[in-house]
């Protein structure tokens, strides 16, 4: 239900700028507004996503550790999986954000004949989301050829390599087929898998919808259904001059790949999607692992407000002593 | 804010990735392609007519070349006879560059516009006159 749901809600989608741009010719609307709001909407709301979560305190060092401690001189340090300094935290948020340490540690449990239950290694997840992260980036950074002129050099090696295999015209790009594949298999793992269904919502659904729709019509657009490239860079270098115009005849299916991705961007912020910044606030991750070395103050109970006995005896000394009881200082 | 000389480090750097497109093109001309049909041979055309209607040309070139050299390399085949009746040789150096022989002010408009990277030139030659502009 939440499937079909998001399923519809992505449809519904790819039907507005169709109806749009084919039957209200609203070129403006959809090709200078909507990509200038959801830009607008993404950085103040990604901006203000962060700073909220900065001003939560972290009230002690709450670092997963994954591997031994800094301990005595003999007993070897796990320096990424624990790590006391600064070295090893940006070791591990690298290992971290670029190759997905800790869902590579992903693990399944199995009941087997006995009963006995056993675990095991699995790691199709993590292949696909670094599959689909890294296909994604790849992707993202060719596209930068719309948005420049001259278009730098690491572009064209980029593309490349990317496009290494010159099949067919134009040249099929191997994060293509990666980037739609992984999304599938991401998508059909929620679908499939009946404890995944189970905890999965419509805002894990909809991304998945989306992100492949955009995947679909980019690959429409370049091997299939082609649209007028040089309008659809024309429209692009005007947008970031803030000079906007909209050449014409650019192609309706453009329009739908583009709006899915200001539907992507301003619905971002307000999504599970902000893993992208959350990820670098994570605070067991991106604390050091050394709470016996240094005091870690809690920020929002300092100072804290302390009666100690000597001050409760100055306070009760005269009625103390009244009714005998014993008092330290006369 | 805690953390705050960190934070907004992150958010100034966030920011800048996002802005990237602004800022790297200010100050630089935004010149606009535009492919021209002006040499000896067009000139010399009485009816100015590519092999395709222009649209078709615009739009399916690079496939028809494709196509072409399937045709040639693979099947032996080197005559193209168009929607209009004619015969064409199937021969990027004597039949498209025998009227469009100006690279530069031609193809390259678009494809260094759209940062297009055919790989003609890893078999073929390129037209004289560019050559001898030393190309």
């Amino acid at each position: 239900m939440k499937i079909l749901a998001a399923f519809i809600l992505v449809l519904v989608l790819a039907a507005i700028p169709y109806a749009g741009i084919q039957y209200a010719g609203m070129t403006t609307v959809f090709g200078i507004i909507i990509p200038y709001a959801a830009v607008i909407i993404f950085i103040v709301g990604v901006v203000y996503r962060i700073v909220k979560w900065a001003r939560s305190p972290v009230p002690f060092r709450i670092t997963t550790t994954c591997g031994q401690e800094k301990s005595l001189p003999w007993i070897k340090q796990n320096k990424l999986d624990n790590p006391s300094g600064t070295a090893g935290v940006v070791g591990r948020m690298a290992l971290e954000i670029l190759c997905f340490r800790s869902l590579f540690r992903n693990t399944r449990s199995e009941l087997r004949d006995g009963p006995r239950l056993s675990y095991g290694s699995t790691v199709w997840l993590w292949l696909a989301a670094i599959a689909f992260h890294w296909s994604f980036l790849v992707i993202l950074i060719r596209h930068f050829r719309l948005f420049s002129q001259p278009v730098p050099h690491f572009i064209n090696v980029l593309e490349n390599v990317d496009g290494f295999l010159q099949i067919g015209i134009p040249t099929l790009y191997i994060t293509d087929i990666l980037l739609l594949a992984a999304v599938l298999y991401l998508l059909l793992r929620r679908i499939a898998l009946p404890q995944i269904r189970y905890i999965s919502l419509i805002a894990d659904y909809f991304p998945l919808f989306v992100i492949f729709g955009i995947g679909l019509s980019g690959v429409l657009m370049r091997y299939f259904y082609r649209v007028n490239v040089i309008g659809v860079k024309e429209l692009v270098m005007g947008l970031i001059a803030f000079k906007p115009h909209v050449p014409p005849d650019i192609g309706t299916l453009f329009y739908i790949h583009l709006f899915l991705i200001a539907t992507l961007f301003a619905y971002f912020p307000f999504s599970k999607l902000m893993h992208m910044g959350g990820v670098f606030l994570s605070p067991t991750r991106n604390l050091a692992n050394n709470n016996r070395m240094v005091r870690h103050i809690n920020p929002w109970n300092y100072p804290v407000h302390v009666h100690t006995y000597a001050e409760y005896e100055d306070e009760f000394r005269d009625k103390m002593k009244s009714v005998g009881l014993p008092v330290e200082k006369e | 804010m805690y953390n705050s000389g960190k934070i907004i480090i992150g958010l100034v750097l966030f920011i800048g990735l996002v802005t990237t497109p602004i800022w790297f093109n200010i100050g630089k001309a935004d010149v606009k392609p535009d492919p021209s049909l002006n040499t000896p041979v067009i000139q010399q055309m009485k009816v100015k007519h590519c092999i395709e209607s222009k649209q078709f040309m615009i739009d399916n070139h690079m496939r028809l070349l494709y196509d072409w050299r399937y045709a040639v390399v693979r099947d032996n085949m080197t005559i193209y006879k168009s929607t209009t009746g004619q015969y064409f040789t199937m021969s990027l150096e004597t039949t498209c560059f025998h009227c469009h022989s100006n690279e530069k002010q031609f193809c390259n408009q678009c494809h260094t516009y759209a940062n297009i990277q055919p790989y003609c030139w890893e078999c073929h030659v390129k037209p004289a006159q560019e050559s001898a502009n030393g190309h």
